[in-house]
């Protein structure tokens, strides 16, 4: 909404004061109030409130036994919504990592019956990950090829090779101590130990995407890859990278996956791509692209994986879980675009009451 | 206006991260440390007045396993149970049941009656269910012996798979191709009767001429199953019969058989429904199948899971307790507990059963 | 100005170069590489395997493939358009079990009824998705991602355990899948008209342009004086109806309509469009293209199985053949573009 001015000299048209800015209008938030009002912290206070509810209200959830158990439910999807984050923010998307992750832990399963040494087996179905990303990159990044269409290729590409390694069988004869390691906890507080390699993956994504040139340019692409290109950020390499590390991870998750559970097979992980991008999505990252931050995605996993946990301690049905999980969504969506619908419609109308005042 | 938007700045970041972790942190562990013992559980309450069990099916909206929880129901009520509750996934994976068996870890229920997806990927959490004082039993497809107490079977595994090679004998004049029609892959309970079926087929001298050419999953899967059957009929154009031990793949597959040409010409047995089944039957395309009362599982089931938590038998060989009005029953090797005997349906008896 | 008229003259056609533009355009045709792979894929199979095509064979496929072509027709309209709409195996599964209870709960209930019943049914849910989408100004990903799970929600919440049989429903709306009309399952004779239907509508009414110019550039169409949002919003009703449609359907086809049925289908039916030739970016493709595209997608998996390949490997070949189709639809349009650019450039 600019003011026009007109310079024609028949008639004075009527002309909004710009020489100072509307009293009314609000200004951008500046210093505190930005960080405490922005969209991360909406989603860290309704984590933190629900979290209070349910411990006042639930019986049994405020101990160190939900610690564990919720977090290790949540680990994968938090996981990979760490380089989800990052893709999505670039503008493209991947819908492969829960194929990538039943992938790696076909392999396992396959090489660890096979006889090979499962620190060797672990280390293939790594690479195993990292080649997958670099084949989804190739395709997107390098070839240009629209990323929704390419990763639902992918997504049945993957699991179909799953299925080719071990076909019907289950594996899951894995060294007792390894599987032990991945759901023992840290001393009393119930804390898995595993998270500590989480939370420097955690880490790792948040210094990249918020503390580095790498990470502004990221926005940057989002925003709008021409411009991007032109400031000099090579956005084909970028992207490459960042479904290579969208693959690794990937692989991360599906070992934790297939360790956790003790159970190599071959529709491991299976559907959990939807999971991890309604709670990117609901962390404020923009389908659009170019906008949405680390902390915010990892209060919006806990968010649900906490709604899932209590809800099922509580008894109340898978229903109602799916059902609030879609209702969250698209309030996260709808309520920011409203708002906004809301603070134009005001906008405007001050702007013509400062034109009717100016006129008389 | 949009440039400074992103702009928020490197301490704006850091705050973010650092409340955010600050946050997390207090909550959950502020709370670890004031709250009362909650992982002291059900040891100490002997007394049957107020214990609870909890029935994990491989996954709920299945007409078989409403029959059988329904029984368990009944049984939980008539054995002593305070409250009875059935908690299970919306479809039958392999891992969607360890978080419903932890949350009942934590909600201290005194015995836990699980129908396993997959025989290994609940074993941990199954026993840090038993850590917790829980008592676990097996019904209708087992885990791994090694993480419960007892295994309450419906019938002898050898004599389902016996009687379900006798009828698709009898239906196809005993000789010619036949395939099976399975759940899912990994199913502990499909894969035994599977595993008896074949011994039976290469041992038994008047199975000689009989062939099994085909072993399909249908996933327990309305929709899978019937591609399944249609993709039998295309990769084996002779085949003669199908047996489908899993009361979806028999429905799915009776369907497709009655809808297309090979209704009447292709045998098909399995372990079905009476209520699903009937129309089937009624209709031709089915002449017999078998099963039992799935309601009987539950029943013994809660009744098994009493008399282990009130310490009355241990799940080793030779123990016995009463199930309620079916009366006495043996624990045999294995932690194995047989309910009955199968039934077989047909055209003449098959209104008498509702379920 | 001039420049602008001397193009004009330059690129009349003469008159004995019709039947070379004929070919030429049957040749540039989107569908073609579908047409091919499908017609190659059939042939192939036939070849090795004769009983692929027994009378019954070819009723399996046409019935297969039924129910998929028409969710795929509606999710084009939506794909041209720039949106997509996640949420149609939730719609499918509350339409079919609703057919499952409409028929226990008045068995007398003519069968012309349900599936008017079905598609207002399902027209309104896709009117939620439209009006959510179009009036909040939000991505349909993110807002059919959310009814998607509502909806699944919604279908858990009423049906339960319970579920509804073949043997539920009256013999005559079960015979729909199994009688055929000149060779063809009445059912995919049905969906064949739908196609049709809307094909035309796509390519020769006003709105069903104003839809691709909306996908191709929605600034442009907008200053055009197109309605975009009154456009897409009825894209979304009119996705919901076949959507309906195809959960009647399913109820005819299938045994069991439960609390589950549906689940997982939308990721196919995107496949089946991108196969079919519809540019994700929006824009271009068309529905005879996704409706083939769905064809071959259900082929597959049934010639893969009378070929007797290994099922194991059946979606590796689907995640295959939908990478392949990606690549040629990219390396056809830019080719395409190229020419377009090269002959603007010699008439400058």
């Amino acid at each position: 909404m600019s003011e026009t001015t007109s310079t024609t000299s028949t008639a004075p048209a009527p002309v909004a004061d710009n020489t100072k800015p509307l009293a009314s209008e609000p200004k951008g938030r500046t210093g505190a109030a930005r960080i405490l009002m922005g969209r991360d912290a909406v989603t860290i206070y309704a984590l933190v409130a629900f979290l209070i509810y349910a411990a006042i209200a639930i019986p049994r959830f405020a101990s160190p036994v939900t610690t564990g158990f919720l977090l290790l439910d949540v680990i994968p999807v938090l996981l990979i919504a760490m380089p989800m984050t990052l893709i999505i923010i670039t503008g493209e998307i991947d819908l492969s990592v829960a194929s990538t992750a039943g992938l790696t832990s076909a392999l396992m399963g396959v090489l660890w019956a096979g006889g090979t040494d499962i620190w060797l087996a672990l280390a293939i179905s790594l690479l195993a990950g990292i080649a997958a990303g670099m084949f989804n990159g190739f395709l997107i990044a390098v070839l240009g090829l629209p990323s929704l269409a390419v990763t639902i290729g992918t997504l049945a590409l993957f699991r179909g090779l799953a299925l080719v390694i071990i076909g019907d069988n289950a594996v899951a004869n894995f060294p007792k101590a390894l599987t032990a390691f991945f759901t023992s906890k840290i001393g009393g507080t119930g804390i898995p130990t595993v998270m500590i390699g989480v939370v420097v993956v955690m880490v790792f994504f948040g210094v990249l995407l918020h503390f580095t040139p790498f990470g502004r340019g990221l926005y940057a692409m989002g925003y709008s890859k021409e411009a991007a290109s032109f400031v000099g950020i090579n956005v084909a390499r970028s992207k490459f990278w960042l479904y290579v590390g969208s693959g690794a991870v990937s692989a991360l998750a599906g070992i934790y996956w297939t360790l956790r559970y003790t159970s190599a097979r071959s529709d491991n992980a299976s559907g959990l791509e939807l999971a991890v991008i309604a709670a990117v999505l609901l962390g404020g990252v923009s389908i659009f692209g170019g906008k949405g931050s680390i902390p915010g995605v990892i209060a919006g996993v806990l968010l649900i994986g906490t709604l899932n946990y209590a809800l099922r301690l509580a008894r109340v049905s898978d229903v109602v879980l799916i059902t609030v999980t879609g209702l969250l969504l698209i309030l996260s969506v709808v309520a920011p675009s409203i708002g906004s619908a809301i603070r134009q419609w005001r906008h405007t109308r001050r702007v013509r009451r400062s034109f009717t005042r100016k006129a008389t | 206006m949009m440039l400074n938007r992103k702009n928020k700045g490197r301490t704006g970041r850091l705050g973010s991260m650092v409340a955010i972790t600050a946050v997390a942190a207090l909550a959950l562990t502020a709370c670890n440390s004031g709250s009362a013992s909650s992982t002291d559980t059900s040891s100490p309450s002997a007394g049957g007045g107020d214990q609870k069990i909890t029935f994990i099916p491989k996954q709920l909206n299945n007409p078989y396993t409403d029959v059988v929880l329904g029984g368990g129901k009944k049984g939980a009520t008539e054995a002593g149970f305070a409250s009875s509750q059935v908690v299970g996934p919306l479809e039958a994976s392999a891992s969607s049941q360890v978080s419903f068996i932890n949350a009942e870890t934590q909600a201290g229920t005194n015995v836990i009656a699980i129908a396993a997806n997959d025989p290994d990927a609940v074993c941990t959490a199954l026993g840090e269910a038993r850590s917790a004082g829980a008592k676990i039993v097996a019904f209708d497809s087992d885990t791994n012996p090694d993480c419960r107490d007892i295994f309450i079977s419906q019938v002898v595994a050898k004599d389902v798979a016996l009687i379900q090679t006798k009828l698709i004998s009898e239906q196809i004049g005993g000789s010619g191709e036949i395939a099976i029609l399975s759940a899912t892959a990994n199913a502990t309970n499909q894969n035994e009767w599977i595993k008896y079926m074949e011994e039976e087929l290469a041992s038994n001298p008047a199975y000689k001429d009989i062939k099994l050419v085909a072993k399909v999953y249908g996933d327990d899967n309305d929709t899978k199953s019937f591609q399944e059957a249609q993709g039998l009929m295309q990769a084996h154009p002779n085949l003669k019969g199908i047996i489908s031990p899993t009361t979806v793949g028999i429905a799915a597959t009776a369907r497709y058989l009655s809808t297309s040409a090979y209704k009447g010409k292709v045998a098909l047995t399995g372990l079905g429904l009476p209520n699903e089944m009937r129309p089937f039957v009624k209709d031709g395309t089915v002449k017999e199948f078998a099963l039992w009362d799935p309601a009987q599982l539950g029943y013994v089931a809660a009744f098994a899971g009493k008399a282990l938590k009130d310490g009355k038998i241990t799940g080793a060989e030779g123990d016995t307790f009463t199930a309620g009005e079916l009366g006495e029953r043996k624990v045999e090797k294995g932690g194995l507990v047989i309910v009955g005997p199968p039934t077989v349906f047909n055209a003449e008896n098959i209104d008498k059963y509702n379920f | 100005m001039s420049s602008a008229l001397d193009h004009k003259n330059a690129t009349t056609p003469a008159p004995d170069a019709g039947a070379r533009g004929a070919v030429a355009s049957l040749l540039r045709m989107r569908e073609l590489p579908v047409l091919i792979a499908l017609a190659l894929l059939v042939l192939i199979t036939y070849l090795i395997n004769p009983l692929f095509l027994t009378a019954q064979g070819v009723k399996d496929l046409l019935l297969n493939a039924t129910i998929i072509m028409i969710l795929a027709v509606g999710q084009t309209l939506l794909i041209i358009t720039r949106n997509i709409d996640l949420s149609v195996g939730s719609m499918l599964g509350l339409v079919a079990f609703g057919t499952g209870s409409l028929f226990s709960a008045m068995p007398d209930v003519p069968i012309i009824a349900v599936f008017v019943i079905g598609m207002a049914f399902g027209a309104l849910l896709g009117a939620v998705n439209g009006a959510l989408v179009t009036l909040a100004k939000v991505p349909a990903l993110v807002i059919t991602l959310g009814t998607l799970y509502v909806y699944r929600g919604l279908n858990n919440a009423w049906a339960g355990g319970k579920q509804y049989f073949a043997g539920d429903r009256p013999e005559e709306f079960g015979a729909l899948s199994v009688n055929t009309f000149l060779g063809f399952p009445v059912i995919t004779l049905l969906a064949i008209v739908v196609v049709i239907a809307v094909a035309i509508y796509m390519s020769g009414t006003r709105p069903g342009r104003d839809l691709y110019a909306i996908g191709s550039d929605p600034d442009a169409a907008t200053a055009f004086g197109i309605k975009v949002s009154k456009r897409v919003f009825l894209a979304f009703l009119a996705n919901g109806a076949l959507a309906g449609l195809a959960g009647v359907l399913y109820a005819s086809r299938f045994n069991s309509v439960g609390a589950t049925t549906g689940t997982g289908m939308e990721l196919t039916v995107v496949a089946a469009a991108v196969v079919g030739g519809v540019a994700i970016f929006g824009g271009s493709g068309s529905v005879t293209g996704a409706a083939l595209g769905a064809v071959l997608l259900t082929t597959i998996t049934s010639s893969l199985t009378a070929l007797r390949v290994d099922k194991f490997w059946q979606q590796a070949i689907v995640g295959v053949l939908i990478l392949t189709a990606i690549i040629i639809d990219r390396v056809a349009s830019l080719r395409t573009a190229k020419k377009l650019r090269i002959s603007e450039a010699r008439n400058v």
